[in-house]
């Protein structure tokens, strides 16, 4: 049965993890994100379905409470929002090496440093070029609408544990902030330790006597070993590359240009979109869903037919760097950005789209 | 039986009264000679022994010399970030209230970078043991000033010995998370006789049964050489530690529980 | 009268010559070997025939590498 509701996209996000029978949320408050801790308090999801919500004292400590959950092969989340996500970091890398599913939500806000409170998309290159230390990668989701803070909860816990891999839904103030019309999905049991066992063979759930222990572990000290396991992670990479990628393509298929963007930026370009194809300009927009695995293909094979792409995203030039990775300097890329936490207007987006590609 | 019983009629499995515990893992420890870590591992494996515990028993174990416990313990084990092993060990305990859930510090990853965990987790009354290897020292990066070091102690980034002054004070954290109401057993232990290591099981015992009752968290601190770090023998280290640890670090109960009928 | 006899093994291989042990036995029946094991340490070993199967030593060897055998006897 459709069950629809008007939430924030903070709210939804939170909503999902219950819904998705997520075992724990352990988060700290930061804004534009605490709605996420908030809701979750006030729902008393361990009343609901058991699961442990918990404050932690630090960003730092909370993910690291989601490592010592996802160990032991538990549905476990944390979110936060810029300078908090540069705090779990740490955590993050230790989970990639450790091969450890879990799901972080960064509402974006303007940076660097404390910055602003204010919408922003200025933590692509640290979510998707790594951001913690060591080769790694974690696959990113940017959800463009509260619907998709909902639907990326499930889907996120899926993937993370389909690959042992951490996964982000890399959000901003915007979509965390806003309100929306929801369709909730129907509650999903939490995993029984039968079903964890199963389904995490690997977590450390007690050391059987028909098993050998289980040691989740990102150390070795044996360089040769060492490199085996980078190796195996990069295998598992290149699968999620092959496997994962999400992106929608609007209005391309008879375009002389393009736009692209993500999450709030693109549905600011959708309306550029209208106002430049009512001047009459032949402009179809590419919304990456994931930015890592990034949708290189989608953007090598417009670059055989579109004149340019205008990249358009609230920070001064990061997915940028991977559109002119893919179509390889075919085409004129170009970028319109704003920062501080202000929003591109359409009316600015078409304006760039003119200056920059069309009379470039 | 006569008095010329010969060592072969002696050894015989049915006369064994010690033997390592088959749930250290049969390998050879990776600590240095004499080192306490070696003692407090078997400590902690005989009474999970002793509780039929192999199948419930969560262990973590962050940076330091004792990282690699995993390879020596034949229970399932969390390696953890440097001074995490409490955020760890919260999940776990929370989300597996039918384990024995144990952390493993030492002293820089407790009482410097993990400070904020631990006492966090002392104060949530966190249902797991931390188990505190203090030995004044960083032993895994070589020998450098800890937390714990005490004034006037060598190390290697204080070469001239801790200047209070500059290098600040020792922290003596165990005393400190004793007053949090979070904790339920909080004592300091040590392994370096026989009759040391008796007490530190027993107080070892008392917190995996107190943690396991969810009492709280119970925090035993065991007072620790590193004869490597210090640069002495063993048995040097072994009475250096008596002569200069122990009067800054005394031993004994710091905070025993309270409830009605408890006998110590 | 009933008086305990012990006898210890000691894995020699595994030992590393730290002489904890040997400041631990009452009875002093524990040496260092002059020889060295694989590793080259000083290993422990047992000496003379009075011990009692206390455990000391096997308890402190923070290797536990140590193991105690003890039987009553009656004079």
């Amino acid at each position: 049965m459709k069950e629809l509701r008007l939430m924030k996209g903070n709210e939804a996000v939170a909503e999902a993890a219950i819904r998705a029978g997520a075992d724990a949320y352990f988060g700290y408050p930061i804004t534009p994100q605490s709605e996420v801790l908030e809701y979750l308090m006030a729902e008393k999801p361990y009343e609901r379905t058991g699961m442990v919500v918990l404050q932690a004292e630090s960003e730092v400590a909370a993910i690291n409470m989601c490592y010592g959950g996802a160990s032991c092969g538990k549905k476990v989340m944390t979110s936060s929002s810029s300078p908090g996500i540069s705090l779990k970091m740490e955590g993050i890398s230790y989970m990639a090496g450790a091969e450890l599913p879990c799901l972080i939500v960064n509402v974006v806000r303007g940076g660097p440093g404390l910055g602003t409170i204010q919408p922003s998309q200025g933590d692509y290159f640290q979510a998707t070029k790594g951001g913690g230390h060591g080769d790694y990668r974690m696959i990113v989701f940017t959800p463009a609408s509260v619907q998709e803070m909902c639907d990326f909860v499930p889907l996120g816990f899926d993937l993370a544990f389909k690959y042992r891999n951490p996964v982000m839904i890399l959000s901003d103030g915007v979509i965390g902030q806003m309100m929306e019309k929801v369709e909730l999905f129907e509650q999903q049991p939490r995993m029984t330790h039968e079903e964890t066992i199963k389904a995490a063979p690997w977590a450390t759930t007690g050391r059987t006597k028909d098993r050998e222990r289980n040691i989740i572990t990102s150390l070795d000290l044996d360089p040769s070993k060492q490199e085996k396991h980078v190796m195996k992670l990069n295998d598992k990479y290149n699968e999620i590359e092959a496997n994962e990628v999400r992106y929608e393509a609007l209005q391309c298929e008879d375009a002389d240009y393009v736009i692209t963007a993500f999450g709030s930026s693109a549905r600011i370009c959708q309306k550029a979109i209208d106002i430049a194809r009512a001047e009459g300009i032949k402009v179809g927009l590419v919304r990456p869903i994931t930015v890592w695995p990034f949708p290189k293909a989608v953007f090598k094979e417009l670059s055989k037919k579109v004149k340019g792409i205008l990249v358009v995203e609230m920070n001064l030039g990061q997915m940028i760097e991977d559109v002119k990775l893919a179509v390889d300097c075919k085409i004129p890329v170009e970028h319109y950005g704003r920062t501080g936490g202000i929003l591109p207007s359409p009316d600015e987006v078409v304006e760039n789209l003119k200056k920059k590609i069309i009379g470039g | 039986m006569s008095e010329t019983l010969t060592r072969d009629q002696i050894i015989k499995p049915e006369n064994l009264v010690y033997r390592r515990t088959p749930l250290m893992v049969d390998r050879p420890l990776s600590y240095c000679p004499g080192c306490g870590h070696g003692t407090v591992h078997r400590l902690i494996m005989e009474i999970i022994e002793e509780l039929d515990a192999q199948a419930r028993t969560v262990g973590v174990a962050p940076v330091g010399c004792s990282v690699l416990a995993y390879e020596f313990l034949d229970i399932d084990m969390q390696q953890a970030a440097h001074g995490r092993a409490p955020a760890l060990a919260t999940a776990i305990s929370r989300m597996n209230p039918d384990k024995y859930v144990f952390t493993y510090q030492g002293d820089g990853d407790l009482a410097a970078i993990g400070t904020a965990e631990t006492i966090h987790a002392c104060n949530r009354a966190e249902n797991f043991v931390i188990v505190f290897i203090n030995n004044g020292i960083y032993g895994m990066t070589g020998g450098q000033m800890a937390p714990t070091t005490l004034p006037g102690m060598k190390a290697s980034t204080c070469p001239y010995g801790r200047d209070t002054a500059i290098m600040g004070n020792p922290l003596k954290i165990t005393e400190l998370v004793a007053q949090l109401p979070g904790t339920y057993f909080v004592t300091r232990q040590s392994v370096h006789t026989p009759a040391n290591v008796r007490k530190t099981k027993k107080a070892l015992r008392k917190a995996f049964d107190y943690s396991f009752a969810k009492k709280g968290l119970c925090f035993v601190e065991v007072v620790s050489n590193c004869n490597s770090g210090w640069k002495m023998t063993p048995v040097q280290a072994n009475q250096w530690m008596v002569d200069n640890m122990f009067p800054f670090y005394p031993l004994g109960d710091i905070k025993v529980p309270q409830d009605a009928g408890e006998k110590e | 009268m009933a008086k305990l006899k012990g006898a210890i093994v000691i894995d020699i291989e595994r030992c590393k010559g730290c002489e904890v042990c040997v400041g631990a036995c009452p009875e002093s029946v524990i040496t260092m070997a002059k020889g060295v094991n694989g590793k080259g340490y000083h290993f422990a070993e047992p000496t003379g025939d009075n011990c009692t199967g206390c455990t000391n030593c096997a308890v402190v060897c923070p290797d536990g590498v140590i193991t105690v055998y003890r039987v009553k006897v009656t004079v």
